[in-house]
């Protein structure tokens, strides 16, 4: 098993809970004695010992169950002997307990091996073609514990192999052993129910109910813990043996929920990715976007070698040609960067200081998404540098959710807070105008809201110092709530989170991959935070003007007031109004992967590394650094970082980043701003548009550029519907599955219905659906008016 | 007949017993109001004097259970009676529900009133409809009567009964599996602890009894604790229910003191059919290992039965002449364990799976000594390994057929198949006998 390290700052350390003093309980096993916290199971006392007891239906984070009965040892109490091997993974420890595993008791020992031979009575000799081969805790317990020949000589139960369970999960019920680790996880940590044992006896199996496939964004999850081969994943099965593959440690790059994972590499090509082993992160689990969402690295169209644009076509070219063509199509030209919100940190780090040294400006905005200057301004006085993170949700007394979906925007906030939910009732409040399921699977109290007046919602609620507000980046759309978020956290001391979607926004701030803020959190408007900064780059001075945000950048650019454009990572189809004037206006330098609507227009195009390719960081929403390393050894992509650093070479004001690892020095070399922070101004809410008013989000899964080319994944994307109250769809005579279309001055975009929880006069659309993308086609965020009918 | 005590099967011949009234006529639903006129304590006190043990076959005593239910503690308790009888051989709970069902409605209401429950269940195995029928409307003129529902005869005390009609399997006589299949779940006995008593039904304190333990309060109050445990043998007191079915000739119940012999009792059912001789019997159903006629004059008390290597159980005495093969009775038991196997834990799960397997070549003549080894081996590793007692019983007629009658199987592997005619154990052929 690998682990994760995450104990590299100092916040990853900190333990899950405040320690209280736990009573401690002193027992022996196998004669020796061992000393651990009330609560205990026997099994887990073991392994203190590094003794360990064979098992199957035991999970450390999965309530015990008690059903496979491997881990069966002998046990007595104060000289009390239980007349009955005992089930370790059920029985806390007591004083005065004298355990006896299979290592000193016959009788254990001969129980675990009648257990071991019950097993595979019904499970079948496919361990040659099985997934699971070489990595299967039933073929390594029945190595350890089993015997080497079967005395069984019957008939073994036969299922139909494998079934679909979902287009992601397949289950073989021949090889299933009944642990029902899979269904416990479903119910207990996803909540999702989907999949359950259905029959009885020996037939006894996983089923879902046949109109209710295992769509749980969770269920990968189940692959991961099942101990035997009966869950596969589509994308991996057949693929690779496990120790044909090289593990490497790494990160997510799919949301700011930070998540260790473990990447499986074989002759360089991404065969799986897993969840790592993080208990202040993601404990052992990751959603299915974060497991399966990797193909993209691999895809057939990745830009190999640099392009630059001649007579309206693009040519590939050497390095130093296309090196040459930026340099001097960028030379004293006003520029402005867009970095996108999934740069790693030390990427982040190379366009700041890019933009600020070879460029001389503060035009640089991570936002390629709907922002405005109250959030601006609230990233420099509330976020940067700030630190609320997972341990702090665990000790909470109430987390109030604004602008934020969590299951459906960071899917491990989600569990986490679940978690909390289910173990002691912690208190939620949801400010949103659709109690969606996520909301009602954590219990939350509803507070509902039309967008735009979330200020009044915020300001009716009462907190407390051990409160947190979690809010979302969507709440840059609706002005005055971040305002009534600061409000609120003034007035009860509650603390506050921001959540973005991407992985790399939150580092990018920290960074400066924005224009009112140099790396460090430095404000660019004070001019000893721009002098200590110079210091450490050693350049004479940095620009002192406040960059223009994302939109501004293009509205100059489209008015000739910026005449280049670097742009790296960014969907002119994630903002509300895609610059398309603008892009054919300017000179490009696009850094990308893969060919998107900026290469489209761009000049140069230098081909970057995917994650996999390269090591760095990213910045969880905690402000939590999770590194990395680069899993694909043979990998020739370079990171942004070192491309833009040749690129500074070039134009003769070098920025000197060699690299991610250089990058990461530099970062911590230059550190963070210990002088005053931004101030912050509230903003008044707007008054509310005419007509119906739209709620949109994202789901988790949907036309997102990094799920490309993962079909099995799509398949369990939420349906795309169109949502209203009962009362809203009584009024436009639809019910259930009836097409309405949804129409502004842009585009009309027709979905099925769906009647739910949500506000009179409040529709909610996902934003980015496959086929229902419905920013892009309707080109309307959260609180703007748009107009519905009934059918087509 | 000086033998039998008959209480609850008293008037079982009146034509309508299973009334209101035909119980009323002989003093029914007078205990209650006795009961209710106490304090609930007095009452679990009166039920650990008589030494009423649980009759459902573990024979935990009845009071003790009412006693750990927690008091004042603010929360909803819970009466539970199990009545999924669906033991092989065990036939006592179906009879007296349909003679009647009213005696445990009576001791419904003192159980609850004993335990604060305000809300009480009868867990019925389903496929009794014609019980289930007599059942609900006897339900139905208790609360008429006002013996159940609110304040009832004026003395505050509130009782609903709900009668739930199981699912067919026998793992919901578990008790706490019956408790997730009352709450709607998949019937699959719950890790313990918590016990019932602590967090059972909706995870609030409850009892489970038997059928037969409930029925037996009302009497115990009317006539006392010293009464009833005047009955019976030192540790087990009282009457009970025996029911004879197999090789006798007049099959049925008898309720007699604890501690009758199984002589006695077939002298009571007038002997072995056709003047056969007894082969073996199950004292307590299928899952009380088996005894033989060597075993006739031993106390049919918890005790004594537990003294001679098996379990008083239910106190269903299947009994079978020497026409009956061991191993084809051993199989048919086995298949039905493999059959209600709930399938949560490996032994039992794929234990029964084995077994049944293992015993069809036997039967068949396919199979050495060194099988028979190898089938008490896997019987020890199912044996006290599993979730529940399930598989306990369903090794229990394998080991103790194999102690008893270990060269019955030899017979098979010799003659290459059973060497008993299988119909002459049949109840045709008694029949054609008789007649």
């Amino acid at each position: 098993m690998t682990t994760v390290d995450s104990g590299r700052t100092e916040s990853a350390v900190t333990p899950i809970t405040p320690i209280a003093p736990v009573e401690q309980i002193n027992l022996i096993i196998d004669g020796f004695e061992v000393t651990v916290p009330k609560g205990t199971l026997v099994i887990r006392a073991a392994e203190q010992l590094g003794i360990q007891i064979p098992r199957f239906c035991d999970h450390p984070l999965l309530a015990p169950v008690g059903a496979c009965r491997q881990c069966l040892v002998d046990i007595e109490i104060n000289g009390r002997a239980f007349p009955k091997p005992q089930a370790s993974c059920t029985i806390p420890v007591e004083n005065g307990m004298i355990v006896k595993t299979q290592l000193t008791s016959e009788v254990a020992q001969k129980a675990q091996e009648g257990v071991m031979e019950l097993l595979l009575v019904n499970h079948p000799l496919d361990c040659p073609v099985c997934d699971k081969g070489g990595e299967c805790p039933l073929q390594n317990q029945a190595m350890s514990t089993g015997q080497s020949e079967s005395r069984f000589e019957g008939t073994k139960r036969k299922f139909e192999k494998p079934v679909n369970i979902s287009s992601q999960v397949l289950l073989d019920r021949e090889r299933c052993i009944l642990c029902a680790r899979c269904t416990r996880f479903s119910e207990e940590i996803a909540g999702d129910a989907f999949i359950s044992l259905n029959e009885r006896g020996a037939l006894q199996q996983v089923g879902i109910y046949e109109k209710d496939p295992f769509e749980s964004y969770f269920s990968g999850n189940t692959v991961q813990i099942c101990p035997v081969g009966a869950l596969t994943g589509s994308a991996y099965r057949f693929r690779s043996r496990p120790f044909d593959l090289v593990s490497t440690p790494s990160v997510c790059e799919h949301c700011a929920s930070g998540c260790s994972l473990r990447t499986d590499v074989r002759r360089n090509k991404t065969l799986r990715r897993l969840a790592g082993d993080d208990s202040n992160v993601n404990e052992e689990w990751n959603c299915d976007k974060g497991r399966w969402a990797f193909q993209y690295t691999m895809a057939k169209d990745r830009i190999a070698n640099p392009l630059i644009r001649e007579n309206g076509q693009l040519r590939e070219a050497s390095w130093p040609e296309a090196l040459a063509a930026a340099a001097a199509g960028l030379k004293d030209k006003r520029t402005g960067v867009l970095v996108g919100g999934r740069s790693t940190v030390e990427d982040a780090y190379g366009y700041a200081k890019f933009a600020r040294v070879a460029l001389n400006t503060n035009d640089i905005d991570f936002r390629s998404r709907p922002h405005s200057q109250e959030e601006t301004d609230f990233l420099a006085a509330h976020v940067v540098g700030s630190k609320v993170n997972y341990q702090d949700i665990d000790t909470a007394d109430h987390v109030v959710l604004v602008g934020f979906e969590p299951e459906e925007e960071s899917p491990i906030i989600f569990l986490r807070i679940r978690k909390q939910v289910q173990k002691r009732a912690l208190e939620v409040t949801a400010v949103t105008p659709y109690l969606s399921r996520g909301f009602k699977k954590l219990n939350a109290k509803a507070v509902l809201t039309t967008p735009g007046q979330e200020a009044t919602a915020l300001n009716g609620l009462s907190l407390t110092s051990k409160s947190i507000i979690i809010s979302g980046e969507r709440l840059a759309e609706l002005a005055g709530g971040l305002s009534a978020v600061v409000k609120l956290a003034n007035k009860s001391g509650a603390k506050i989170a921001w959540v973005p979607r991407r992985a790399g926004e939150r580092g990018a701030i920290e960074v400066g991959a924005i224009g009112n803020l140099l790396p460090g959190g430095r404000p660019v408007s004070d001019a000893t935070a721009r002098v200590d900064l110079a210091a450490a780059w050693g350049v004479d001075s940095l620009p002192a003007e406040i960059g223009k945000n994302a939109d501004q950048i293009l509205a100059a650019a489209n008015a000739g007031q910026l005449e280049a454009l670097v742009i790296g990572g960014v969907d002119p189809f994630d903002m509300q109004q895609p610059p398309v004037n603008a892009l054919e206006k300017t000179f490009i330098v696009s850094l990308e992967m893969r060919p998107s609507a900026i290469t489209e227009f761009a000049d140069v195009i230098f081909p970057i590394a995917a994650v996999t390719e390269k090591s760095g960081s990213f910045m969880s929403w905690a402000g939590t650094s999770r590194s990395f390393e680069k899993a694909a050894p043979d990998a020739e992509h370079r990171s942004d970082a070192y491309v833009l650093s040749i690129l500074s070479d070039a134009m003769g004001t070098p920025i000197n980043l060699t690299g991610s690892k250089a990058a990461a020095k530099e970062i911590a070399a230059v550190g963070s701003w210990d002088g005053a922070r931004a101030t912050f101004t509230a903003t008044q809410a707007k008054n509310l548009h005419e007509g119906v008013i739209l709620a949109t989000w994202r789901h988790l899964l949907d036309n997102g550029s990094l799920q490309a080319n993962e079909p099995n994944l799509a398949g369990t994307a939420r349906k795309n519907l169109a949502r209203v109250s009962a009362k809203f769809a009584n009024e436009l005579g639809v019910k259930n599955g009836d097409l309405v279309t949804v129409s502004t001055d842009r585009g009309s975009l027709a979905l099925p219905i769906e009647v739910s929880e949500i506000l009179d006069g409040v529709i909610w659309l996902p934003r980015n659906g496959v086929g229902a993308e419905s920013l892009r086609i309707l080109g309307a965020l959260n609180g703007d008016g748009v107009r519905v009918r009934k059918g087509i | 007949m000086s033998k039998l005590t008959p209480v609850l099967s008293a008037h079982w011949d009146d034509k309508d017993s299973f009334t209101i009234a035909g119980y009323s006529r002989h003093g029914g639903y007078s205990s209650f109001k006795k009961a209710l006129a106490m304090e609930p304590d007095a009452v679990i006190q009166i039920v650990k004097d008589s030494g009423l043990r649980g009759r459902g076959g573990a024979g935990f005593p009845t009071g003790t259970k009412w006693g750990f239910i927690p008091q004042g503690d603010n929360r909803e308790h819970y009466f539970v009676v199990n009545a999924d009888e669906s033991e092989p051989g065990t036939c006592k709970d179906t009879p007296l529900l349909m003679a009647n069902p009213h005696v445990l409605i009576e001791g419904i209401i003192i159980g609850s009133y004993a335990v604060r429950a305000n809300h009480a269940f009868i867990y019925i195995r389903g496929e009794v409809s014609h019980v289930v029928r007599r059942l609900l409307q006897a339900i139905e003129d208790a609360y008429k009567a006002g013996f159940l529902g609110k304040n009832i005869l004026g003395t505050g005390f509130n009782l609903e009964l709900t009668l739930h009609i199981g699912a067919g399997a026998y793992i919901c006589g578990e008790e706490t599996a019956l408790l997730d299949s009352l709450e709607g779940f998949r019937g699959q006995p719950r890790l313990r602890p918590p016990f019932p008593a602590i967090a059972g039904l909706y995870a609030r304190p409850t009892v489970v009894n038997n059928v037969e333990s409930v029925a037996s309060v009302p009497a115990i109050i009317e006539k006392g604790a010293e009464w009833f445990s005047s009955m019976g043998s030192e540790k087990s007191k009282g009457f009970t229910l025996y029911s004879l079915s197999g090789h006798v000739k007049n099959p049925g119940q008898f309720e007699a003191p604890l501690g009758i012999t199984l002589r006695e009792l077939i002298d009571l059912a007038g002997g072995i059919r056709n003047g056969n001789k007894l082969k073996f019997w199950t004292p307590g159903g299928s899952s009380t290992p088996i005894l033989t006629s060597e075993h006739l004059d031993i106390p049919l008390d918890y005790e004594s039965v537990d003294a001679a290597g098996s379990m008083l159980g239910t106190k269903a005495l299947q009994i079978f002449d020497e026409t009956t093969c061991i191993l084809r009775a051993v199989l048919r038991w086995t298949e039905f364990y493999k059959h209600e196997s709930c399938g949560k834990c490996t032994p039992c799960r794929e234990g029964t799976w084995w077994l049944v397997q293992m015993l069809g070549n036997l039967e068949n003549g396919v199979g050495t000594e060194e099988d028979l080894a190898k089938l008490l081996d896997i019987c020890e590793n199912i044996g006290g390994r599993s979730f529940c007692a399930l598989a306990d019983g369903a090794i229990a007629p394998i080991i103790s057929s194999l102690k008893y009658f270990r060269d019955d199987y030899l017979a098979h592997f010799k003659n290459g198949g059973c060497p008993i005619d299988p119909v002459a154990s049949t109840l045709f052929v008694s029949a054609k006998v008789g007649a």
